[in-house]
């Protein structure tokens, strides 16, 4: 679960790294308030889950209060990368000495939450990885004990050699690990800490990922979700309990598990169709799981017709048969619907779907070649 | 022979209780595997279906009947300490079929499961299957296999169905399919399959379905390269998956520019490695090479 920087920066705050003073705003005369307050040049900063915001013009700089109101009155609303940007963050404009970057990821290889430390701070930690790989030291933690004092202390002696900015940084090493693992974090990312021309460390911006399975037993930090920054057909497919996302393409998808649903996009693709949406329904799939599915693959516009491909294994074809006659019972589905399934009371399927007109394929390359095709001729 | 699981697997269910636990322990048990033990703390002395001794702890499960394989069905807040207390009991293979372990715990579990000598094959699995010795350990359908000389290794569960259906219709049969899970932190990865499996002697050729995320196909196929000597033919799902975005599995995703299906597919084909285009093309791919 991605979280906005105001929330983030309000996180490493409580955990005790040093940021500015600051808050977030939703209205153009909020911002200006804060402004206010906080006297002199502040910064203006897009809060959305896109990155790119300062090429996209969301992060400005104002130097007074009715600057301030004008530039959240421009980014406010302002799209970015197809997400309307609904609340700002203020903070004063930091004078930096240097910038360095700090990030703690999850990581597969290694099985352990990494540090990730550079010289290289304020720009794109990718390209650094990518361009320049020998710039980035790298150091993994070993969960059982946490991070120890002298490994917070080497990692901080690759960025500063002024031995109160080095202490200053290994106190916030320390005090990252344990947000990360006290907010249950994939990652945890610093870009960038800046030093002051006074010689104070900060975090000047925040990043954190929530690791989706935390959410469960952790609902404080579900509180965190904003769903006005998703798209919407995203948040209502979670409410309902289904995995789905949107894509561009024009052929609806239906499919039970991650790597078949997957595989069936990539088919749509391969028989020269464009898959509309990932969505996997899960393993037990109830009728009404079908029916939510239906309801918001429909509610996109660009569909022009939708597969259902179910390999019965722990989930009932007959459930998700029954599922697509109460759907289309309670609403006109106005695009072809294609269904595959195969497995689990599979012949019980068939009889219900047929009883009302409806009928299955049970290979999956036939009902692709299917779908792809009526999706065209309805283009 | 086989890989992980056969005619010697003495199996314990934990969370044999619970209903994804019972309904699948009967599934086991009718498909002809060995369940000699359930564990469900609370519920110790209890029978399961009339016959299968339920016990409190996974300890006392191993003392009393000899267990030497758990498949867990606990619940994700209670699963990594199922991982633990099955290790600690020293049962030398363990399957996690549970779905939404935060991935801290497992990061957490590792270092202790690697302390013992143990495998441990998920979480987030569908487990394993050893047609040619009735032996099914989690969730993969019996009725979709059959015995014979194929190993298959996945990261996914109905993408695995779907592949071992071709094979079983096309007369193909299978030595074992493994299913290593889709989450970011698994305790058996394509490597150990593939070491397992070019081990084996009633393996003959290997199917490897991968899936976007990660840099786990890439090293299996730098592995292929140098030490397997059996045909390989491998597929990757999520080629038209957006970057950044979790694709249902918390470990199918594209973390900037690293571990996309391209990048996967170019490792696969500088070793060699027939690539399947299409789930379907996996028989005539294996019929080419074997």
């Amino acid at each position: 679960m991605n979280i906005h920087e105001y929330q983030a920066r309000a996180l490493l705050k409580a955990a005790g790294i040093p940021v500015l003073d600051g808050d977030v705003a939703s209205t153009p005369t909020e911002a200006e308030a804060i402004a206010r307050r906080l006297g002199g040049t502040v910064v203006i900063k897009a809060q959305v889950h896109a990155g790119g915001r300062g090429k996209a013009g969301g992060v400005r700089l104002a130097k007074s209060p009715g600057e301030a109101l004008d530039h959240a009155a421009e980014i406010l609303g302002m799209q970015i990368k197809g997400l309307t940007v609904q609340k700002v963050l203020v903070v004063p404009a930091a004078e930096i000495a240097s910038e360095s970057y700090l990030g703690l990821i999850m990581d597969r290889e290694t099985q352990r939450p990494v540090f990730m430390v550079s010289s290289a701070g304020g720009v794109d930690i990718e390209d650094v990885a990518q361009q320049t790989p020998q710039k980035i030291v790298r150091f993994p933690v070993d969960p059982t004990y946490g991070l120890f004092p002298h490994q917070a202390l080497r990692l901080a002696l690759v960025l500063y050699r002024d031995f109160v900015q080095v202490k200053a940084a290994a106190r916030i090493m320390e005090q990252l690990y344990a947000a990360f693992v006290a907010n249950g974090a994939s990652l945890a990312e610093i870009n960038p800490l800046v030093t002051t021309p006074d010689g104070r460390v900060l975090a000047l911006d925040a990043k954190i990922i929530i690791d989706d399975n935390e959410l469960f037993w952790r609902p404080d930090l579900g509180l965190l979700r904003d769903e006005t920054a998703e798209q919407p057909s995203e948040a209502a497919a979670r409410r309902a309990n289904l995995s789905f996302i949107k894509l561009d393409g024009d052929v609806g998808c239906v499919v039970n598990g991650a790597g078949l649903a997957m595989a069936t996009m990539d088919l749509v693709k391969y028989y020269g169709g464009e898959p509309a949406n990932f969505l996997d329904i899960g393993g037990s799939s109830s009728p009404e799981k079908v029916i939510n599915a239906l309801k918001i693959i429909t509610a996109d516009p660009h569909v022009k017709a939708i597969l259902f491909n179910i390999f019965g294994g722990i989930t009932r074809t007959d459930d998700v048969a029954n599922g697509i006659v109460a759907a289309t019972r309670q609403f006109k589905v106005a695009v072809p619907i294609v269904i595959r399934l195969t497995g689990t009371n599979e012949a019980e399927a068939i009889r219900i779907l047929n009883a009302v007109g409806m009928t299955a394929l049970s290979d999956m390359d036939q009902a692709v070649a299917r779908v792809v095709k009526l999706a065209k001729e309805a283009a | 022979m086989s890989v992980f699981a056969d005619e010697e697997t003495r199996l314990l269910v934990q969370g044999i209780t619970g209903r994804e636990g019972s309904f699948h322990a009967r599934q086991m048990l009718e498909y002809g595997t060995q369940i000699v033990a359930g564990v469900t703390p609370g519920k110790g002395g209890q029978r399961f279906e009339n016959k299968v001794p339920v016990f409190d702890t996974v300890a006392e499960a191993v003392q009393t009947t000899g267990a030497n394989t758990s498949v867990i069905y606990v619940p994700p807040m209670a699963a990594a300490a199922a991982i633990v207390e099955a290790a600690d009991a020293g049962i030398p293979l363990i399957v996690c079929i549970t779905e939404g372990i935060p991935v801290m715990h497992m990061s957490r579990t590792m270092p202790f499961v690697r302390s013992r000598a143990v495998r441990l094959i998920g979480p987030n699995c569908p487990g394993l299957i050893t047609p040619g010795s009735r032996a099914k350990v989690g969730i993969i359908p019996g009725n979709i296999c059959a015995p014979g000389r194929v190993g298959l290794v996945s990261r996914s569960g109905t993408l695995t169905y779907e592949v071992v259906n071709h094979l079983t219709c096309a007369g193909i049969g299978q030595s074992t399919c493994v299913g290593i899970g889709g989450d970011p932190i698994i305790g058996t990865n394509f490597i150990d399959c593939l070491r397992a499996f070019q081990d084996d002697p009633a393996t003959d050729a290997i199917v490897m379905l991968g899936e976007i995320g990660g840099t786990d196909e890439q090293n299996a196929a730098q592995f292929v390269k140098a030490h397997v000597t059996k045909p390989v033919i491998g597929f990757i799902a999520g080629q038209t998956a957006p970057k950044g975005r979790r694709m249902g599995h918390a470990g199918a995703i594209i973390s900037g520019s690293s571990g996309t299906a391209e990048e996967k597919l170019a490792a696969f084909a500088a070793a060699d490695i027939g690539i399947m285009r299409r789930p379907v093309d996996v028989i005539e791919l294996l019929r080419k090479r074997m």
